[in-house]
């Protein structure tokens, strides 16, 4: 077992989901409730990450995460070095993949609120602020914690875009799913089992965690 | 338009809606709002309590501006201060019965805000169910706590949203007879819109009848009842019978009026304010078109008897319905006791005469030709 590798992939994943949840709720509740000009094209646009090839992803990330583009020079200039093959390189790329994940079960929670429930709310005295915070997030619960959780376990199984912006640098961006990749080539079967094995049961955990919570909250929810 | 304890109500909008209403409430009255599903009565509602910004208009409660669109005031639904029962009552799912009416009063202490509650609770006649979710309680328990919930900030108008269309007849008359009540005790202005005629008679202090968003007529329920303003009131407050005619003179000794109806000189309620040879509309109750028994003549069978023959006879258990064809294409309505109609042998296609009295018979400007 690489001990290193479950350390950045799980630190990985944390962070990812830490970033992304507060994005995603922002972001699923515009798309829930607002109309505006492009709604689609942004959809879209969200769910791209979930048809592309991960390398394509990373492949573009990489170029524009370089040391030759605008945001890799400004990146280094502010921070002293290089966006790509780092940490936090694989983290903003973990970031950019992981937005569907983030958002369309967010988005579905938002979008099952009826909208007379909000509108009780401010009748009843809520400013904006206080009806999300009330009203809207515990009753769009359910799916936040989906979001985190598929975020958490997605982040964990990441290959292709980590591989492609990050490399294969142990302690800074070898996360489990390259190590697998790394033992297998070294024909260590036996090291790759064991961590697949320890994958395997995270994803199954956190899909059931999922379920169980989902249920728990449906009840109180239950109209 | 004075009164500083009262409501007042202007809107008027072309798009997307139609709006062309004003409404006045005073404290302590139930103003009902009646029109068809679409009219626009929703739309009012939302209006008044900010949810929804009219064209044009303006809203002021006990003398505060809410909305004024000539000076561009338009207060946010928050600092309206309204309590408002939405038409499925839209209780939030995630809270109990009890935190639901405690969530608008933020202002106020914990403990405080628990037993205010807790008095509405008990006001409701929900002792006891303080703890139960929404999904848990049944139609009826769910429309008091959205009544209870909406007046927990002390609002300075109630505005319901046919409150009582999701639930059964026996429920619905129950809680119709609490919000009679709670008139008494909670002092405010109460909108009440409905679709539902009967409701409305039961409630109203004042009914406003209202069509493709415009008020056709608002005044007490007697009045609109029995001198509907013209035919699309009538028609809207349940009228079948429903007819023109043209106004041939007064009798002013008498005290009545006659017109000319399809052959038939009627003598009606007495309208001096109708010119002779004015075409009118008219309107009789079906209650007030009394049939002649074929035993027993009687005198009353002197006012205006109408001939015709039974186009359609429907018992309805206790009373049946009759529509009698008078032979010019036009039919009149009449409801009889189902043992009257059986001992006087009616039955379809044959003939009888009625008496329509005469100071039932309501004139009308006509409104279209």
């Amino acid at each position: 077992m690489d001990w290193q590798a479950l350390n950045v992939s799980l630190l990985l994943a944390a962070l990812t989901a830490l970033i992304l949840t507060p994005i995603g709720i922002l972001v699923a509740r515009k798309l829930a409730w607002s109309q505006f000009p492009g709604r689609n094209f942004a959809q879209a646009l969200i769910a791209l990450p979930l048809i592309l090839p991960p390398t394509v992803l990373g492949f573009y990330l990489m170029i524009s995460l370089g040391e030759l583009s605008f945001v890799g020079r400004l990146y280094e200039g502010i921070a002293g070095e290089s966006l790509v093959f780092s940490f936090e390189g694989i983290l903003l790329a973990s970031v950019i993949f992981n937005i569907p994940f983030a958002v369309q079960p967010v988005q579905r929670s938002f979008e099952a609120i009826p909208h007379n429930i909000r509108e009780a709310a401010w009748c009843s005295g809520l400013s904006g602020w206080q009806t999300f915070w009330k009203i809207e997030l515990p009753l769009a619960w359910p799916g936040i914690v989906s979001a985190a959780i598929l975020t958490i376990a997605h982040t964990l199984g990441e290959f292709g875009v980590v591989l492609m912006v990050g490399g294969n640098l142990a302690g800074e961006t070898r996360t489990v799913a390259i190590a697998i990749y790394d033992r297998v080539q070294a024909f260590d079967n036996a090291g790759a089992a064991t961590m697949s094995a320890a994958l395997l049961m995270i994803s199954l955990l956190s899909i059931t965690l999922i379920y169980f919570l989902t249920d728990r909250a449906a009840v109180n929810v239950r109209r | 338009m004075s009164g500083a304890d009262t409501l007042h109500v202007r809107l008027e909008q072309t798009e997307p809606i139609p709006l062309d209403v004003t409404l006045t409430c005073k404290t302590g009255q139930i103003l009902v709002i009646l029109g068809p599903s679409g009219s626009g009565k929703t739309t009012i509602l939302r209006a008044i309590s900010g949810l929804y910004t009219p064209e044009a208009g303006s809203v002021r409660c006990h003398g505060e501006q809410w909305l004024d669109t000539a000076t561009a005031v338009n207060l946010p639904v928050q600092q309206r201060n309204i309590g408002m029962v939405f038409q499925n009552y839209a209780l939030f799912p995630h809270k109990t019965a009890l935190q639901n009416i405690m969530l608008p009063l933020t202002r106020a202490g914990k403990e405080q805000q628990r037993s205010v509650a807790e008095n509405l609770l008990q006001a409701m006649n929900m002792q006891g169910l303080g703890e139960r979710y929404p999904h848990q309680l049944s139609g009826g328990q769910q429309q008091r706590v959205a009544l209870a919930r909406a007046l927990a900030r002390d609002p300075r108008v109630l505005l319901l949203d046919e409150p009582f269309s999701a639930v059964d007849q026996q429920t619905r008359r129950k809680l119709v007879r609490e919000l009679v009540g709670l008139r008494q005790r909670f002092r405010l202005p109460i909108i009440h819109v409905t679709h539902d005629l009967n409701e409305a008679r039961r409630i109203a202090d004042r009914l406003c009848v209202i069509h493709h968003g415009k008020t056709l007529q608002s005044d007490t329920p007697d009045q609109v009842m029995n001198h509907p303003g013209n035919a699309d009131v009538a028609s809207l407050i349940g009228h079948y019978n429903i007819f023109r005619a043209e106004v041939t003179g007064h009798d002013h000794d008498a005290g009545s009026t006659r017109i000319e109806w399809q052959g038939h000189t009627l003598a009606t309620r007495y309208r001096p304010d109708f010119e002779p040879r004015t075409e009118v509309d008219w309107v009789i109750p079906a209650a007030s078109v009394l049939l002649h028994r074929r035993d027993r003549p009687s005198r009353g069978e002197r006012e205006n008897p109408v001939k015709g023959h039974i186009d359609e006879f429907i018992p309805l258990g206790e009373t049946t319905s009759i529509t009698m064809a008078t032979g010019q294409g036009k039919s009149i309505y009449l409801s009889v006791p189902t043992h009257v109609a059986r001992r006087n042998t009616l039955e379809q296609g044959g003939d009888i005469t009625v008496s329509l009295l005469a100071d039932s018979i309501h004139l009308m400007k006509k409104i279209r030709n």
